[in-house]
């Protein structure tokens, strides 16, 4: 895992907004450079990862890392905006400053991925974490078999990623398919829950590696559904989302059970979490 | 140095060889009724012949009847608050764009009168706080108050009902962890150095040959860890209370338990913080600032609007399966040094070596 650059870890660096792109009415990509080059040479990320940014005079929030590890210079953030910070971050130009620590925690297996189908399952609204992983496949798709994404969602306007999922779809051996548990006008898709659309995959796609992100309930349904299904559950991992205010394993915001997951996640193998993700409030 | 005795009038002596060491010297003094850390520069400020009674939810200071420094045991400070500040600056950020540490050289600091689980609590809070085995990270601001104290531990020989550092492997002997330690006898004190700050101080002290009273200190230690009532049966206890996140007891605890998380503040090991922005008066800059915080606020776990543990009964499973259950698996210790400071400041008496206790009698079905 790389090491961060600064001597206090609670210290942000500075980084410029190199580009600002819009991926729905809220939803925006910040590319960030950081401004120190010797910070920005000693910056390495894993798909996976999340930086802290910190919005000047307002706070610092979790957001995940969405561009390509092969280019750490260039670091990308979709942020969606929901409150104080996020929508401060969301209206940046060009040339703004933020701060930025980072990277914290685990990522994907990528490694262990390696000459394996990947299935991407997500839901709700954010899929933040797992756009890494399609992306860094595309980028290597000699090292990767299929792609199969899955997402649910519960009503129709919660489809908002739009433009980057029609550009997963029509990429090679990549097959996306989507569930909505309430209907709209011209909802194409299947409409119920995520679990349902493991039924329309090609069986090998089940094989492969999984990858999910979303509200708990539906990882660990999806979960339970794929180990009923007989998938052995090292092949099973998740991102988990919790308040982080430190990134480093000191707040106790993020702890969970055994673990902090700023640290020792947010992707973790669903054996490490299962237990405890049955417990409500926990 | 080997062991040495220094009579009671040395007290004196120890606080103004600090101080001339370039030490703020910190002893327990008096205040509202309860024993707090505060600046010393005579040992006439210590609270000489008084001592505590303490019970779940009730401490009061009484007569002891003789003119001992040191019986009053423990108040609800422990040595937490001189290396984890209950509030800070981290950093500020100014209107170009920059930002700049708030970390700067804490002042050197005595504290007279650490008790063995206090110790043990920053020994605790040392595995959150510095890079090492359990933490990938230092914290900058911890390790440099840590690395600017000068403890001065005091041996317990006398305990209230609520202590049961025993049970903990956290005391009534401090054996690391200090600069000097004493040990109090109705003469005087057994003195111990534990480190080369602490031998220079001590070399400056008129001490004499201790004769037979290390082992009358040592019979008064090994009978004050005789003495306590309270214990946590460790065996097993992560899988125990793991597999009992559905007891009936969370339910009978949450109907007495006011989430007031005064728990937390005394707790020599709690380290949650939260990080907080305080903008300038003139729209320019901010300030970063952390403060203490307890996973007792419906705050603490929660994410742009959902609250992740919503009732009490939530709360306190979270509060003590960390501290004595999973503190185990992350840090490999529990979280608790049986300092008994919960359950005498728990406004309705709450204590947990009984809530244990409860669960371990009727252990709930085995979780699969
Ligand atoms: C590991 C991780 C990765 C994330 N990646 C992304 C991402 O790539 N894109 C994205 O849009 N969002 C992501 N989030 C969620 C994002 O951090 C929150 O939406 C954001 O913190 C909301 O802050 P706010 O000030 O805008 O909202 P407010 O509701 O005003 O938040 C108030 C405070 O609550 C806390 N808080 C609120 N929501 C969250 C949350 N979900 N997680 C943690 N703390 C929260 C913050 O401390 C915040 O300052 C991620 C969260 C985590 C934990
Ligand atoms: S849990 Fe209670 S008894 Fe244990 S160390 Fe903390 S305050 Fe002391
Ligand atoms: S256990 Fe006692 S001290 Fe702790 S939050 Fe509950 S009422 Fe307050
Ligand atoms: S975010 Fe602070 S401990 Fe994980």
């Amino acid at each position: 895992m790389s090491a961060l650059p600064s001597n206090n870890p609670y210290l942000p660096m500075v980084a410029e907004v190199v580009d600002q792109m819009e991926e729905a009415p809220d939803i925006v990509t910040l590319r960030l450079r950081l401004t120190e080059p010797h910070e920005r040479d000693a910056y390495r990320f894993e798909p996976g990862q999340f930086n802290m940014l910190y919005l000047g005079r307002v706070g610092e929030v979790p957001i995940s890392i969405s561009s390509d590890p092969a280019e750490p210079e260039l670091i990308d953030h979709t942020i969606r905006a929901v409150g104080r910070v996020t929508e401060g971050l969301v209206r940046l130009r060009e040339g703004d400053k933020v701060g930025l620590r980072g990277p914290f925690g685990t990522g994907w297996p990528m490694q262990k991925a390696k000459d394996r189908n990947l299935l991407v399952i997500t839901g709700g609204i954010g899929c933040a974490p797992t756009a890494s992983v399609v992306g860094y496949a595309h980028e290597r798709r000699d090292q990767y078999g299929k792609v199969t994404v899955l997402h649910g969602v519960r009503q129709p306007r919660d489809l908002i990623y739009g433009n980057r999922f029609d550009a997963w779809c029509d990429a090679k051996d990549t097959q996306c398919l989507f569930a909505s548990q309430e209907s709209g006008p011209n909802w194409k898709w299947h409409l119920g829950l995520v679990t349902e659309l493991l039924d329309q995959v090609e069986p090998e796609a089940i094989e492969g590696m999984i990858m999910m992100c979303g509200p708990e309930p539906m990882m660990r349904a999806v979960a339970e559904e794929l180990l009923r299904r007989g998938r052995p559950i090292d092949d099973i991992y998740l991102s988990m989302e919790r308040s982080m205010q430190c990134g480093l394993g000191h707040c106790g915001h993020c702890q969970y059970g055994p673990d902090f997951i700023c640290k020792d996640g947010p992707v973790f193998p669903y054996a490490r979490v299962r237990k405890l993700m049955k417990v409500k409030g926990y | 140095m080997d062991t040495a005795f220094m009579p009671k009038e040395g007290l004196d002596d120890l606080i103004r060889q600090l101080a001339d060491s370039g030490y703020r010297v910190f002893g327990p003094t008096v205040r509202a009724g309860a024993v707090v850390f505060d600046r010393v520069d005579s040992a006439a400020q210590l609270p000489v012949g008084l001592a505590s009674v303490q019970e779940p939810g009730r401490y009061r200071l009484e007569e002891s009847g003789n003119r001992r420094f040191f019986d009053f045991v423990n108040g609800h400070e422990s040595l937490k608050r001189f290396t984890f500040a209950s509030q800070e600056k981290l950093w500020s950020f100014s209107a170009d764009g920059t930002f700049q540490s708030g970390l700067s050289e804490s002042p050197r600091t005595a504290v007279i009168g650490a008790r063995a689980c206090d110790i043990a609590g920053m020994k605790v809070q040392d595995r959150t706080f510095l890079k090492g085995k359990h933490s990938p990270h230092t914290d900058p601001y911890y390790a440099d108050r840590r690395r600017n104290l000068f403890v001065v531990a005091v041996n317990c020989t006398v305990c209230v009902s609520t202590c049961f550092c025993a049970s903990q492997n956290a005391g009534p002997m401090a054996e690391d962890g200090f600069d000097i330690s004493l040990t109090e006898l109705e003469d005087g004190f057994v003195v111990e150095t534990g480190s080369a700050a602490g031998e220079a101080i001590a070399a400056k002290l008129d001490l004499i040959p201790p004769k037979g009273a290390r082992e009358r200190a040592e019979e008064s230690i090994k009978a004050c860890a005789q003495a306590q009532v309270r214990y946590i049966d460790n065996d097993g206890i992560y899988e125990l209370l793991f597999n009992n996140l559905e007891h009936p007891r969370w339910d009978d605890v949450a109907e007495r338990c006011l989430s007031c998380a005064n728990c937390v503040m005394v707790c020599p090991t709690c380290f949650c913080h939260r990080e907080v922005e305080v903008p300038s008066m003139d729209g320019t800059g901010s300030d970063h600032v952390r403060q203490w915080d307890a996973c007792f606020t419906l705050e603490h776990g929660s994410t742009h609007g959902r609250h992740l543990r919503p009732e009490v009964r939530q709360r306190y499973r979270q509060w003590l399966t960390h501290k004595v259950g999973a503190w185990w698996e992350q840090f490999e210790t529990s979280g608790c040094v049986g300092c008994g400071r919960c359950i005498t400041w728990c406004p309705t008496g709450i204590d947990l070596t009984e809530e244990i206790a409860a669960i371990r009698d009727q252990p709930g079905e085995k979780a699969s």
